[in-house]
Order: C-alpha cells, then sequence, then structure tokens
C-alpha cells in the first residue's frame, strides 16, 4: 500500500506539446482515484509517468515517500492494466498471469496460490490453458486485471479498461473493478474519459484539461459545486445549462428581456456586478422543474421544443429569450411542444461564472 | 485478499460463451455457393500450378532415364509403357562424382550461414525496433541502404579482406568460416531489415507491460519478441536458407574450387564437360540439389506464407 503525490510534474515532449503541465495531486493510501478529462488532455501521459513508462520533464513523482523519477518501472512495486490488455499473446492465461511472479523469482507454490487465488476472484479458473486468442473481450479485459491482482502490488494503474467492452460489459465489469478495490484496498489510479464511469467508481475525481489539473473531489463535490464552467459541463449527464446574463443595479439578472428575481448567495454574487455586465448562470437539467411560485426558486420564462419521454421522467428542449435549455422533469407534468412554461430552479443549485476567467462565482 | 468467492457471478461468465450462436445451415449455404463463385479462381491456380510443375516432373522423369533415351526421345513418352527407368545417373554422380560429399558440404556451409545471420539480425533489428539510442534512426536508414549495393561490388574487398586475415599458416579465404561471414554479411541488410519491422509491429504495450512486470530487454527479446515473431523467422530462415542452398558465386570465390570442400553447386557446375557432354547426369544431380529445399520448403510453408503476410495483414 503507497500514496502517489504528483508534486508541479511536468511533461513536454516538444517546446508547444506539453502533455502533463504543473499537475499537483496527492492520492491517499488506498484511495480510488479517477482521473478524467477529454481526449487528448493528458490523462494517459499522467498515469504512464506513474508507471515509469514516461520520464518526467520536471517535477518529482513520490510514491509512498520515496521520489521515483528514475527508479525502473519494475522496481515502483505498481501494475498496470493497459487500454489494449497487452497480454503476452503466446502464452496461456495461466502463464499470462504467472510471468510477473516467475521474473520476480517467486517460489512455485507462491506462484500457483497467487494465480489460483486471482483467477478464483475473477472466474477464470476455467480458462487457464487458454490463449487469449481464444476468449472474448471481457475474459480478456479480466486476465488483463488478473496479471495486476497477482503482483499483489501497492498501486494499480488503469487506462481505460473498460473502454473497449460493450456497453452491457462495461456496466459490469465496472462494478466488478470497484468490488475488486473494496476486497483489495490497494491505492488506484484509474484514467477514462467517461464521466459516468468517473461518478460511480471515484473516491476522488480529477478533472484535466489540455494538460492543466481544473479540479480534484468526490464526485458530490464536482457536482455540487464545480470551480469553472469546463468542470461544470463535463460532469453530470445530460449536461448543465448555461446562460449568459446581465447583471442590474440590484440584486436581480436579466436574461434577455425576462427578469430573474434572486436572493441569498447568489444575490450577493450579483449585487457585486457593475450594472450591464455580462454573467454566466449554469444550472442542471435535473434541477429544473415547472415553477409555481415556490420560495427561493429562480423562474425562467421558456417556450418548449420537443419532449422526450424516457418513463417516469422526459427530457425537454426548450428555448428562452435565444438560450437553449434542457430540462428533465417528472413525467406527470405534462408539458407539450409549443407551451410556454416557467422552468424553476431552486436558487441553492444555481451556479454563476465569471464570463472571462470562467471560475465559478458561488462555489 | 480476503472472503473467498468470486467476484464475477457464474452465470455472467456462461453467458458470455453462448454469446456466439453459429447459424449452421446458412453459414453452409454460403460455403457451396462461395465454392461455385470461385472455381474460375481455382481453376487458374490448378493451370498456374501445372505449368510450374511441369519442368519439374520433366527433370524428373529424365533422371531416372538412360542418356540415349534423353538424347532420343521426349520425357512424357517414358510415361507410357513399356517402363524403362535405371537409377544409373544416381549412381553415377554419387559415386565417381563425389556429389554425396558436396551435398554434406553444402549443409556445412547453408545450416551456419542461415543460423548465423538470423541471429544477428535479431538482436540488431530488435534494437532498432523498441530500444532508443542515438543515431537508431540513421543507422537503420543506412542498413536498408545496403540493400540496393550489388554484392558484386563488394566481392574484390571483401576478399582482400580474407586473404589479410591470417589463421595459423592459413587465410582465411577458402575456409568455411569465410563463407560463413560473407553469407551473413551479404545477408544481414535484409534479415534486419524485415525483423525490425515484424518487431516493430508488434504491440509497443505488450513490452510495456512486461517491463511492469519486471522483465530487462534481454528478457523481453527472448520471451516476447522472439517467440511471437517465429513466423517471420521462418520466413526469414527459408529465404536465407535457399539464397545459400543455391548459391555459385560467393562458394566460387571465398571457398575456391577445391573439390574436397566444394559444395553441390559448384560441383554440378563442374560436372558439365565444356562441350555438354555427361549433360544425363545433370538431371540426377540437380535433381538432388532441388531435394533440400523442396522439403525445406514444404515442411515450413505455413510459416513462410504467415510471415510475408505477418506485420501488414492483421490477424
Ligand atoms: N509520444 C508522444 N509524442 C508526442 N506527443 C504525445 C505523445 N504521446 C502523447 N502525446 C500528446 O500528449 C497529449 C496527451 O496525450 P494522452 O496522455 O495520450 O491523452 P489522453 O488524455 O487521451 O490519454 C496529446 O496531445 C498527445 O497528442
Ligand atoms: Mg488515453
Amino acid at each position: 500500500m503507497a500514496t502517489v503525490t504528483f508534486d508541479h510534474v511536468y511533461k513536454r515532449y516538444s517546446a508547444d506539446v506539453v502533455a502533463v503541465n504543473d499537475l499537483n495531486l496527492e492520492i491517499a493510501d488506498g484511495e480510488f482515484l479517477v482521473l478524467v478529462g477529454p481526449s487528448g488532455c493528458g490523462k494517459t501521459t499522467a498515469l504512464r509517468c506513474v508507471a515509469g513508462l514516461e520520464t518526467i520533464s520536471d517535477g518529482k513523482l513520490y510514491i509512498g515517500d520515496r521520489v521515483v523519477n528514475d527508479v525502473a518501472p519494475k522496481d515502483r512495486d505498481i501494475a498496470m492494466v493497459f487500454q489494449s490488455y497487452a497480454l503476452y499473446p503466446h502464452m496461456s492465461v495461466y502463464d499470462n498471469l504467472a510471468f510477473g511472479l516467475k521474473l520476480r523469482k517467486t517460489p512455485k507454490a507462491d506462484i500457483e496460490r497467487r494465480v489460483k487465488e486471482a483467477a478464483g476472484i475473477l472466474g477464470l479458473e476455467r480458462f487457464l490453458d487458454r490463449k487469449p486468442k481464444a476468449l472474448s473481450g471481457g475474459q480478456r479485459q479480466r486476465v488483463a486485471l488478473g496479471r495486476a491482482i497477482v503482483r499483489e502490488p501497492s498501486v494499480f494503474l488503469m487506462d481505460e479498461p473498460l473502454s473497449n467492452l460493450d456497453a452491457k460489459l462495461r456496466v459490469q465489469t465496472r462494478a466488478e473493478i470497484a468490488r475488486l478495490h473494496q476486497r483489495l484496498g490497494t491505492t488506484t489510479v484509474y484514467v477514462t474519459h467517461d464521466q459516468v464511469e468517473a461518478m460511480t467508481m471515484g473516491d476522488r475525481i480529477a478533472v484535466m484539461k489540455d494538460g492543466l489539473l481544473h479540479q480534484v473531489g468526490t464526485p458530490q463535490e464536482l457536482y455540487d459545486h464545480p470551480t469553472n464552467v469546463f468542470v461544470a459541463g463535463f460532469i453530470g449527464s445530460p449536461a448543465m445549462n448555461f446562460a449568459t446574463v446581465k447583471a442590474t443595479e440590484g440584486e436581480d439578472l436579466m436574461l434577455g428581456s425576462a427578469k430573474l428575481n434572486l436572493s441569498g448567495a447568489a444575490a450577493k454574487a450579483a449585487a457585486d456586478r457593475p450594472k450591464g455586465a455580462d454573467l454566466l448562470i449554469g444550472f442542471r437539467p435535473e434541477h429544473l422543474d415547472i415553477a409555481d411560485g415556490q420560495a427561493d426558486t429562480v423562474s425562467i420564462p421558456a417556450r418548449v421544443d420537443v419532449v422526450e419521454y424516457l418513463g417516469n421522467e422526459e427530457l425537454i428542449h426548450a428555448q428562452a429569450e435565444g438560450t437553449e435549455i434542457v430540462a428533465l422533469i417528472p413525467s406527470d407534468r405534462r408539458v407539450k411542444p409549443g407551451d410556454q412554461v416557467n422552468l424553476g430552479v431552486p436558487l441553492e443549485k444555481l451556479h454563476m461564472f465569471d464570463p472571462e476567467s470562467e471560475q465559478s462565482l458561488v462555489a | 485478499m480476503t472472503a473467498p468467492g468470486p467476484v464475477v457471478t457464474q452465470d455472467y461468465a456462461a453467458s458470455e460463451l453462448e454469446a456466439q450462436p453459429r447459424p449452421q445451415g446458412v453459414a453452409q449455404g454460403n460455403a457451396f455457393t462461395r465454392f461455385i463463385g470461385r472455381t474460375p479462381v481455382h481453376i487458374a491456380i490448378i493451370a498456374l500450378c501445372l505449368i510450374w510443375l511441369i519442368p519439374t516432373v520433366a527433370l524428373l522423369v529424365s533422371s531416372f532415364r538412360e542418356s540415349q533415351a534423353v538424347a532420343g526421345s521426349g520425357w512424357w513418352t517414358a510415361l507410357t509403357p513399356p517402363f524403362e527407368f535405371t537409377l544409373s545417373n544416381y549412381d553415377r554422380v554419387l559415386d565417381t562424382n563425389n556429389l554425396g560429399q558436396s551435398f554434406v558440404n553444402s549443409l556445412f556451409v547453408s545450416i551456419p550461414a542461415t543460423i548465423i545471420p538470423i541471429l544477428v539480425a535479431a538482436f540488431a533489428a530488435y534494437a532498432f525496433a523498441w530500444m532508443e539510442f542515438p543515431g537508431r534512426g540513421l543507422l537503420f536508414m543506412l542498413i536498408v541502404g545496403l540493400l540496393v549495393i550489388p554484392l558484386q561490388s563488394a566481392l574484390i574487398p571483401v576478399l582482400q579482406l580474407f586473404v589479410s586475415v591470417r589463421i595459423g599458416d592459413q587465410t582465411l579465404n577458402g575456409t568455411f568460416l569465410a563463407i560463413w561471414l560473407a553469407h551473413t554479411g551479404f545477408g544481414l541488410p535484409f534479415a534486419i531489415y524485415l525483423l525490425r519491422n515484424f518487431f516493430g509491429a508488434l504491440p509497443r504495450e505488450m513490452f510495456e507491460s512486461a517491463y511492469i512486470d519486471g522483465a530487462s530487454p534481454v528478457t523481453a527479446f527472448f520471451r516476447l519478441a522472439l517467440p511471437t515473431s517465429v513466423p517471420a523467422l521462418a520466413a526469414l530462415a527459408i529465404f536465407q536458407f535457399m539464397w545459400v542452398w543455391n548459391d555459385l558465386l560467393i562458394a566460387l570465390v571465398y571457398l575456391g574450387g577445391q573439390q574436397s570442400i566444394a559444395p553441390l553447386t559448384v560441383t554440378i557446375a563442374n560436372l558439365v564437360g565444356s562441350l555438354g557432354q555427361n549433360q544425363q547426369l545433370l538431371t540426377a544431380a540437380a535433381f538432388i540439389s532441388m531435394a533440400l529445399p523442396l522439403i525445406v520448403f514444404f515442411t515450413l510453408q505455413r510459416y513462410f506464407v504467415r510471415g510475408i503476410l505477418g506485420g501488414s495483414v492483421k490477424g
């Protein structure tokens, strides 16, 4: 077991390709940390730095108390699950699992016991004699996991291990990995571009974009208090609505010609803005409902374009003063396309951002 | 690891096995129409095979006929009764013309001259494909460049080199070692080129995974690169073996004409007199020299095909 610490870590491939830019992150012992971000944001690179497959350009990387900048991958006491599984194609499942142990001169009986144990955990007993080519995608994926767990390393590194599975298998395996982590309690750094995976699996989530770390926190912190526009839009599905509004002299905001009445913290943030200044407000589709004059609710007048029926809920696409708004509301509201409605969002669910810096004004 | 029992439920694992049902009837129907559709292709292939085989069959038949018969009538006449076949040609070339000894010599030249370059090339190719070192690209370009240099232009410099190297009271020239080295040198550029491309097409992550598992580059070479490249190695071995076995030029230049160490090609070339006498012996000798390459080719041919496609075609 060990912690992993990024201390001002940089990875530059060339002068203008900075894949990891001043990364500072402490991953606690036993924690399941998910590194999430859009494709090309440097997640894989950051993970490969921990594995020692990339040398870092600047900064310090710790595993436990040890600076591992110059430690070879095999001496870092880590195991990695690759996106492509990277199984050894000419070896049986058993030998794939045992390879790392054999190289480390583990006693034969020990190897056998650990391989059998890992195979038991992952339901691979029946496939131990098979070559990877004779396995399905899900089974290969589990062999890759098994190869990591037999080593009993102090850190697991996983690079989008579910991305090659179909949707159903992905959901199953997601739960499997979560259970595995509960059972083994090994520090895990898990990379994905899928925010749903991140939200469901992570103890904490680190959101990256363009090599920069934008926010770290528990799933709930990221959902409730995104610190900037990118995190707000990236976390949550369907994505958060954004609208540009203008400050007034008082505590109210103008969305086009519609007046939004605020109170509390949001009102304070709005009042700090000079009259006429732009503000970006954000609100999640699932926090919207048809307003009927409740207190502490901002009401946004909108015209319904499309209604997508989902069973107990409906996804409403509406126009509010030229801004597209998506709302997830209970089906019994019986909204029809063409209806003029007031969509209400509770004040404590309203996010406000500076349009220039894109930083949150209320988080 | 604490509580026993699989995290994966059994029915989930089982459902995956059943996930690929095979529609038997449909598959067979398709196979049949496909077979019909391919008939013209099959006919063309069979015709090509026949055209390729006829000279070989003619050679084989002629080698079992008397010299007068060969001179007097076409080889196909021997295929109708009375069958008048004889082993006398084989008798003569093997006994009086020392072909047996030459066969052994040829083996003694070809086997090391196949193994040494492939071994050296595999190390080099692995380094070119997977190890970072300064000048790697340039060095590899240089080696690829060597592919287009005609062997003949190197004959004299190499000969001078061999003559200048003395082992005891003999020069290197005219020894088996010389011809092994020559074939190694001439064979390396192509071998390195082919293997580098094959190694380079192996997934990088497989090696990285091995490094994390505790492998050194040397372990990765022997335990991963070599075993997963068997098709390429076999293909290369066939190429090199055939080339060396059939080579006359290098054998003549570096081994000399000495009967005791002459390989098959040299002996066969000497069989025929300058006026074309004894040409019936050539048929038997030629067939003897063909036999081994054919055996090698047919035993390794499935690797041969895979090796040539390997790296370019997936699967
Ligand atoms: N070997 C490399 N050489 C140059 N640039 C690279 C290399 N590997 C990755 N990059 C660049 O670094 C950035 C981050 O890549 P990566 O870490 O793979 O992103 P992802 O978040 O999708 O895993 C990308 O812009 C990518 O093009
Ligand atoms: Mg990636």
